[in-house]
């Protein structure tokens, strides 16, 4: 791999056994120097079992784990140049911010002198000065976890490792928080992991996600390639919101690949690389129009459906379409303007969509 | 003004949900507002406190038999003062319980930590082994230990000469020859240490001991900068237990305690059945003072660690 020199972590065929359950199984990725990774999945596919893994809480069943060209699959905790934020940011309650963000520092033997520029300099980057002196206690949430990334990032760790951070703020703080992690991230140039089991996440902070299932990495890729180009089933619902729709692949004809899709009939799709058999046909709701006439384009897939249900969410309404055939669609229409047409249950409609945005899945 | 905020509440509304309680029917924890619940506490109050107070009180009267008031005196502290039998077993009592203290806190704490840290075989059989003193009954264990500590000195005390005679002459001497109460307390006291630091501990969040070792920290580190502070409150409330434990024990003591070692609670035990003379009053006030001042240094101790 030509990428090797520039992956501060190497995971070679990481495997994690609690008892007979396998947590992490046979795992190999590699992630490089300065990027913003997230591990993600739902919860038990394993991801913070990996994550413990690299902070070293957890020891590996079999594997390596490579930290900047040296395996540390077997190293404790405190002798790893990686820092953690934890779940429940572990805060000391018995120490000021000022303190609890000095702790590493003063057990790690840096010298008196150096603490005090060094904690200052960190209370900074998270903007906690003012409140130096404060017992956790008389935090908000939001601010406990400041004192918590502060803590981790005064130890110039070569990666830091980040456990659901968001997952205990409102709505309203995570967003912020995702900008300012990002921010955050791009400012010291220190490579991030994340492991979090909310895709909005992942898909607006993190550089690069590894999707996880049930101990395996389906895919890693960036937010976007994930997105548009997922290669599993799996990947495709678990990103987003996407049509499934099961079919068989009947024939060739030119670039494209002649399916019969269940509920919808013939279609040609461009294909990238062979297939046969049975698969799946993924097009994600947004990319389906709707339309009260037959809609006419080269090419187009459509179908004539009924309204079953609409779900309005103000920017955005999901119009869920029934087919002849008795095949759910489910349609993301934008709500541009202030009077948008209104679907509702039981209108007539066409739904419509181009073979480029649909998607051949054979796993 | 601070809780103001914490609240998130705005004055005026806090104002008028407080006028809606009191308005709105009593509920059952509204006792401040009902008077037979007021009398009922106060009548538990006298039946704690009146005891109490009656002998603070009594151990200023000018009456040798104690039973009727007869003035005002303070005598009987110097005739409590001079009594160098009740003097000797106070002074037993006190280093017996500060021994007792020091090393069932010790055990308990060990105890605790083993039991909260750490999974091993037959852990539930282990943790109910260890409570098994609190709940026996203090006759069986006093019992007990007696015949174990006669069976261990007749055997000991069979060595004539030689290292175990010499160790043996040890035990003669002040305080050691405290020992064998002093162990007895330590084996009946440190579960009361264990339990309380146990309840601590659960409330512990693991993820500080492990964000402790992600910082660097070593297990000695962490022990002593996390694990220990977070600690301290159970510490030294089990402290408390095993010393006020040790120091008003009566039945254990009582069988294990020989001719020459007297306890204070066994020597006023010796001196009521010839009646209650003010003198025992008054050392018991002290006992009382001594007792509380130790609870109060402790409370003042945590408090300051604290801010």
């Amino acid at each position: 791999m030509n990428n090797q020199n520039d992956a501060v972590v190497s995971i070679r065929n990481i495997t994690k056994m609690f008892a007979d359950v396998t947590a992490v199984d046979n795992v190999s990725l590699d992630i490089e120097r300065n990027e913003f990774f997230a591990l993600l999945g739902p919860s038990g596919c394993g991801k913070t079992t990996l994550l413990r893994m690299l902070a070293g809480l957890e020891k590996p069943s079999s594997g390596e784990i490579v930290i900047d060209g040296e395996n540390m699959a077997q190293t404790p905790p405190n002798k790893r140049p990686v820092n953690m934020v934890f779940q429940s940011y572990a805060v000391f309650p018995h120490m000021s911010v000022e303190q609890n963000v000095a702790y590493g520092l003063k057990v790690g033997g840096t010298p008196a002198a150096e603490i005090g520029p060094r904690v200052a300099e960190a209370l900074e980057m998270v903007r906690l000065g003012p409140l130096r002196g404060r017992m956790p206690d008389q935090l908000s949430g939001g601010q406990r976890q400041r004192v918590a990334l502060a803590r981790a990032l005064v130890k110039r760790p070569k990666v830091l490792l980040l456990d659901e951070p968001l997952s205990a703020l409102d709505a309203k703080l995570r967003e912020q928080m995702q900008l300012e992690l990002a921010r955050l991230q791009e400012t010291v140039g220190i490579t991030f992991v994340i492991v979090t089991h909310d895709q909005d996440e992942a898909l607006s902070m993190a550089s690069r996600i590894a999707v996880m299932d049930r101990g395996r990495v389906c895919q890693v890729a960036s937010p976007q390639e994930l997105y548009e180009r997922p290669a599993t089933r799996f990947v495709a619902d678990f990103i987003g919101k996407v049509n499934l729709i099961d079919g068989e692949v009947i024939g060739l004809a030119g670039n494209s690949v002649l399916c019969q899709a269940d509920g919808l009939g013939e279609m040609a799709l461009p294909a990238e690389a062979p297939v046969a058999g049975r698969i799946a046909v993924a097009v994600r709701p947004e990319k389906l129009k709707l339309s009260a006439v037959e809609p006419t384009g080269p090419g187009l897939i459509k179908s004539r459906g009924t309204v079953r249900d609409v779900a309005y969410y103000g920017d955005t309404s999901n119009v869920f379409v029934e087919t002849p055939a008795a095949r759910e669609l489910s349609v993301n229409v934008q709500n541009e303007r202030r009077s948008p047409t209104v679907y509702r249950r039981g209108d007539a409609v066409w739904v419509s969509w181009s073979p480029e945005d649909t998607l051949i899945l054979t796993e | 003004m601070t809780t103001e905020a914490a609240h998130g509440l705005p004055p005026a509304r806090r104002l008028s949900l407080g006028r809606l309680v009191s308005t709105a029917e009593q509920g059952p924890l509204d006792y401040g507002s009902r008077l037979w619940l007021k009398a009922l506490i106060g009548l538990v109050f006298i039946a704690l406190y009146a005891p109490i107070l009656a002998l603070i009180a009594f151990s200023f009267n000018d009456s040798k038999r104690n039973v009727v008031w007869q003035g005002f005196t303070t005598k009987y502290y110097l005739v409590a003062w001079e009594n160098q039998a009740l003097i000797e077993a106070m002074v037993n009592s006190l280093t017996i319980a500060l021994m007792c203290t020091i090393v069932a806190t010790v055990i308990g704490a060990a105890t605790a930590l083993l039991l909260w840290r750490f999974r091993f075989p037959f852990k539930a059989a282990y943790e109910g082994f260890t409570a098994l003193p609190i709940v026996i009954p203090e006759i069986c264990m006093g019992v007990a230990l007696l015949v174990f500590f006669a069976r261990t000195g007749r055997y000991l005390g069979s060595f004539e000469s030689g290292p175990i005679a010499w160790w043996n002459s040890l035990f003669t001497v002040w305080p050691l020859n405290l020992a064998s109460i002093t162990i007895a307390h330590i084996a009946f006291s440190f579960p009361f240490v264990a339990v309380v630091v146990r309840a601590r501990m659960a409330g512990f969040n693991r993820e500080l001991d492990e964000a402790s070792r992600d910082l660097g920290a070593s297990e000695w580190q962490t022990f002593r900068h996390v694990i220990l502070p977070f600690m301290q409150p159970g510490l030294i409330a089990g402290a408390l237990l095993a010393f006020t434990l040790s120091l008003d024990d009566f039945v254990i003591t009582f069988f294990t305690s020989g001719p020459e070692t007297v306890t204070f609670p066994v020597k006023v035990y010796s001196l009521v059945r010839r009646g209650v003379s003010p003198d025992i009053n008054a050392a018991s006030t002290v006992l009382i003072v001594i007792t509380l001042v130790a609870t109060v240094l402790a409370m003042r101790l945590q408090r300051s660690e604290r801010n």
